[in-house]
């Protein structure tokens, strides 16, 4: 009834604005898109050799004579750093949220996540330098390494820094399921594992999926700190002790000194490129997965 | 008739929640294998009262009981294994809480709790607690959808048969046809009535017909207070022992 003009107005206005917001924002993505594509396209067209870019381990980008561009060591390089930072980061992640959100009382849980907001909170130079001192003494001393800046100290300082993120993620997941739900469980006579096995988990599991993920694509796309904790060579591994180079290390450390469009600076842009296709893939899964999961 | 045992024994019970006093020293008995009914007005302890028989008061922190409540002659606060006591008493909450599951997965959620994982005998004991609740007719094609889906009265009677599924001694029902039309809410009682051979059934309603049709005794409590309790023939009759009893039933207040 009785709504004014203005009113009427405004709220188009706003409408409007909000969808301005939205469009923009896909906007942004698609220009960083295309101005990354366009600094690598003429190279990726005309003399890149797309089997050499991913089959050969051999990157010789500032070779004088024989250049060559192979990025499989640095793929595998941000693949097993990844993978064994989640296969420490993603039990432990989901493990604390469990804690924090069933088996705490109301101050051990409010101390915690500050603590765990802190972890958030340091910087990734940071981390970097504590793997550069603290962890690669650590490994030098356990396992009797010659250098401790490899798979091993990159995994775990990314998992160190996916934590927090799992763990905060986590436990919104876990605080959202309705307290019905536990008081029914409850009620049945469930114990408290089975409450969070049987109840818990599966009613909150959309949002740990979420959890996780979002750890990969932190871990998939940190830079600084495995920049400083892998050792940064390029190098086919064998074990996690071996040092490595990750895709995005690559592109902080030799952005600055290639020349702008050369063949080694549009190289550069190539990984970017590669880099973004590997996290829409990896935030493509997440959202099909999580979306599947609802439907059923 | 022959004489029944006590199955829950009721003394000097006091429940306070900070400051508020939720139950005022209340003491009686419910037998073995009688429909007890409980009416009062809202806020008057019957919640409460049926939290503390399963230990569910634990999830409020700021209550404090006193007195004893007996389930099979132990005192249901100092029991070693709580979960052992609530696996005997099946509960049924006003609102309908499915769980996150099919059908099927949540009227197996209990048994399988208990250990039960033979797949026939799962499927067997499913299709008998629908068949008590009166919903298996409705629901035989779509067990292994999820059980939310469900209408709302759907889902109490899901809730029902899940609170049937680990075969309790004893099934508290809280003002379960809130959300139920009347026909189903019948087609419940004529289950509840044939329930009281197996088991004990405690059923808290704020129909006070409801109560005089199934009930073989009945309480009536307000403002925390036991005002009085006895056989339906007394508590329903024109001359209870206590004059509020009659004016509450006859809708007088309330
Ligand atoms: N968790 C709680 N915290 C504080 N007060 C409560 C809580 N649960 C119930 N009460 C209070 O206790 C009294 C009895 O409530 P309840 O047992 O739910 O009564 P009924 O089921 O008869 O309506 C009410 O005054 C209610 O407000
Ligand atoms: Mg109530």
């Amino acid at each position: 009834m009785g709504r004014g003009r203005l009113e009427i107005i405004a709220e188009s206005l706003i409408e409007w604005v909000i969808r301005l917001c939205g469009i923009s924002a896909i906007i942004f993505i698609f220009a960083i898109f295309l101005f990354v594509f366009k600094e690598g396209a003429e190279f990726l067209f005309n003399e890149l050799d797309l089997t050499e870019f991913f089959f050969s381990k051999e990157w010789y980008p500032t070779s004088g004579y024989n250049k060559r561009y192979g990025v499989l060591a640095l793929i595998v390089g941000t693949g097993s750093v990844t993978i064994l930072a989640m296969l420490i980061a993603v039990p432990f992640g989901l493990g604390a949220a469990v804690f924090i959100s069933e088996f705490c009382g109301p101050r051990l849980k409010e101390s915690l996540k500050i603590l765990i907001e802190l972890l958030a909170a340091i910087p990734s130079v940071v981390w970097g330098f504590i793997g550069l001192t603290v962890i690669n003494q650590l490994i030098i001393h356990v396992f009797n390494a010659p250098v401790g800046l490899n798979i091993l100290n990159g995994g775990i300082i990314l998992a160190l820094m996916s934590v927090p993120i799992i763990v905060s993620i986590g436990e919104d997941a876990l605080k959202a399921v309705p307290d019905s739900y536990r008081e029914a469980a409850v009620a049945m006579g469930a114990t408290r594992w089975q409450l969070i096995r049987r109840v818990l988990l599966p009613a909150a599991k959309n949002g740990l999926l979420a959890a996780a993920l979002l750890g990969v694509g932190r871990a998939v796309g940190e830079t600084m700190a495995v920049l400083m904790a892998t050792g940064h060579s390029v190098n086919m591994p064998n074990s996690v002790l071996d040092s490595v180079r990750t895709l995005t290390a690559t592109i902080a450390a030799e952005l600055g000194e290639a020349p702008v469009n050369s063949d080694h600076y549009q190289v550069l842009f190539i990984i970017g490129l590669l880099l973004f296709s590997i996290t829409f893939v990896v935030n493509m899964t997440a959202d099909l997965i999580v979306r599947g999961v609802r439907k059923k | 008739m022959v004489k029944q045992n006590p199955k829950i024994e009721i003394s000097d019970l006091k429940v306070r929640y900070d400051d508020v006093h939720a139950i005022n020293g209340i003491s009686f008995d419910i037998l073995e294998n009688e429909i007890f009914g409980i009416i009062g007005p809202a806020q008057s302890g019957k919640t409460t009262l049926l939290k503390v028989i399963n230990r569910t008061i634990d999830f409020s922190p700021e209550a404090r009981v006193t007195g004893r409540v007996k389930v099979d002659g132990k005192d249901v606060m100092r029991v070693g294994n709580v979960y052992a006591l609530r696996r005997k008493i099946g509960m049924v909450s006003p609102l309908p809480v499915g769980l996150p599951l099919s059908i099927y997965d949540n009227v197996a959620f209990a048994p399988r709790m208990a250990g039960i994982r033979e797949r026939s005998q799962l499927d067997e004991l499913v299709e008998k607690c629908l068949h008590q609740a009166a919903l298996w007719d409705e629901v035989k094609d779509r067990l292994h959808s999820l059980g939310t889906k469900l209408s709302g009265g759907q889902q109490q009677r899901l809730t029902i048969a899940r609170a049937l599924s680990h075969e309790p001694e004893i099934l508290c029902l809280d003002e379960f046809s809130i959300a139920i039309d009347p026909v189903t809410t019948m087609k419940i009682e004529d289950v509840l009535k044939q329930l009281r051979s197996k088991m004990t059934v405690i059923l808290v309603t704020n129909l006070v017909q409801q109560a005089r049709r199934l009930a073989d005794r009945t309480a009536f409590m307000m403002n925390g207070e036991l005002v009085e309790v006895g056989s339906n023939d007394v508590i329903f009759s024109d001359n209870p022992a206590n004059r509020k009893t009659y004016e509450y039933v006859n809708g007088i207040f309330g």
